[in-house]
């Protein structure tokens, strides 16, 4: 049985893992469908980006597991089982990233909103006690800087663009707002990280997403929501949108079906 | 036998970067560290980008190509910070990219804005030398590169980015 505060740990780290894998799956859809080459290549780079960055972590998250387990041979956990062999309630991503692509105006916004907020972790996190979750922030921040960039770039392309595009990206907020509170409500294992130095300050997070989320949807001629309303939580915790099922069958069909089932 | 380090960093030359083969792990600056214990070579590599899927094959390249050259007890590690920039690149690597058409990496401190809105960089154009380029996209084949086009020749380039 872990203790209380390496399982906070570990669930931070598996926080962190998950967002990436997920979101980096959901992009990986559109490998082979983007909307023209370039940008087929640029979404499955960050899909690349997302899912290298999500590999770091559940490597780091197993070696804690094993030390703090005692957990050997078979037994040990291992960054494949923590991708493949989890069920939906073991995951802990925010419900923005496991939202359905929808059309490319919906993906680059998911994509911007959660940039955003990547950004700024890790740019927090290089800073953490944990010397190798700072590593790991340091090595990202220099990825997602490139997400960031490319994901506001579109989001203002196709906001001031055709009527077709801004409606669609009209829409495209409706329907992914009330997702991001989740981004900023804090669960018991970010404030216990925070507390140890480990974590972020979600509530600094949140100011600075607020102000560049606010710049890049006026520039988009796009209208920001009046409030996060009631934002949607659970996720965090394990309790998921229907989506996430449909992308774990997926994912980890073949590892079910072919136990250790290795290319 | 006495192994020297400069014996493996000889080898190690000859690793190249399966995906840009013209630049091996040393041109690429991720080899951080050789160590020799007790007959033990230890190679501590940095990636270049978290999800470089390269990276798997360059461990296991380097690993073969030490056992060929009669170094059975390898140990290839690997560290992310302080985490990999592309002014560890060499200057002769430079120089193997510009003549294989890739537009070598301008320095960090020159170029590498990390804004949401950034200044274009001016990148010369590998096969007429003309600063008259547009960037393309900011992604390209690899994790590394960006596609560039020359607006004086007009040939497609790739550039390895600034990182």
């Amino acid at each position: 049985m872990q203790n209380p505060r390496s399982s906070y740990h570990t669930n931070f780290l598996l926080y962190l893992a998950d967002n990436s894998l997920i979101l980096g799956h959901r992009n990986s859809e559109w490998t082979g469908h983007g909307p023209i080459l370039e940008q087929d290549i640029a979404l499955s780079n960050i899909a690349l980006d997302l899912i290298g960055q999500a590999r770091h972590l559940y490597q780091h998250a197993a070696r804690m597991m094993n030390e703090s387990e005692n957990l050997v041979a078979d037994a040990a956990m291992t960054e494949d089982k923590l991708a493949y062999l989890r069920d939906a309630w073991d995951y802990k991503n925010c419900l923005l990233t496991e939202q359905s692509n929808g059309d490319w105006g919906k993906t680059i916004l998911r994509q911007f909103l959660f940039s955003v907020w990547h950004q700024l972790a890790y740019e927090q996190l290089r800073y953490s006690k944990d010397a190798d979750l700072a590593a790991i922030a340091e090595k990202s921040l220099k990825e997602t800087s490139y997400h960031l960039r490319w994901s506001s770039e579109w989001v203002i392309r196709l906001g001031d663009g055709t009527s077709e595009s801004h409606n669609r990206m009209m829409l495209a907020v409706m329907e992914l707002w009330k997702y991001t509170g989740e981004l900023f409500a804090p669960c018991a294992y970010e404030e216990a990280m925070q507390a140890e130095g480990i974590g972020y300050d979600l509530s600094a997070i949140h100011t600075r997403w607020s102000v560049c989320v606010q710049e890049v949807l006026t520039e988009a001629k796009l209208p920001l929501p009046k409030s996060e309303g009631r934002p949607l939580l659970g996720g965090k915790e394990g309790i998921h949108t229907e989506q996430l099922g449909y992308i774990l069958a997926e994912m980890q069909f073949l590892q079910r079906a072919y136990p250790g089932c290795e290319w | 036998m006495i192994i020297e380090k400069e014996d493996v960093f000889k080898i190690l030359g000859g690793v190249m970067d399966p995906e840009v083969p013209v630049l091996s792990v040393l041109d690429l600056g991720i080899v951080r560290e050789v160590q020799l214990e007790n007959g033990r070579v230890i190679v501590t590599i940095t990636p270049t980008y978290s999800g470089c899927p390269a990276m798997d094959m360059i461990r296991r390249n380097i690993e073969s190509s030490l056992k060929q050259h009669g170094f059975p007890d390898v140990q290839i590690r690997s560290s992310l910070s302080p985490a990999w920039t592309t002014d560890w690149m060499s200057e002769t690597g430079k120089e193997k990219l510009k003549a294989f058409g890739i537009a070598p990496p301008n320095p960090t401190q020159q170029s590498c804005e990390k804004d949401r809105f950034h200044k274009l960089e001016a990148v010369q154009c590998p096969h007429c030398n003309s600063f008259h380029t547009e960037r393309v996209s900011e992604f390209g084949s690899t994790a590394c590169k960006a596609i560039w086009r020359c607006l004086d020749c007009l040939e497609p380039f790739d550039y390895f980015k600034c990182h």
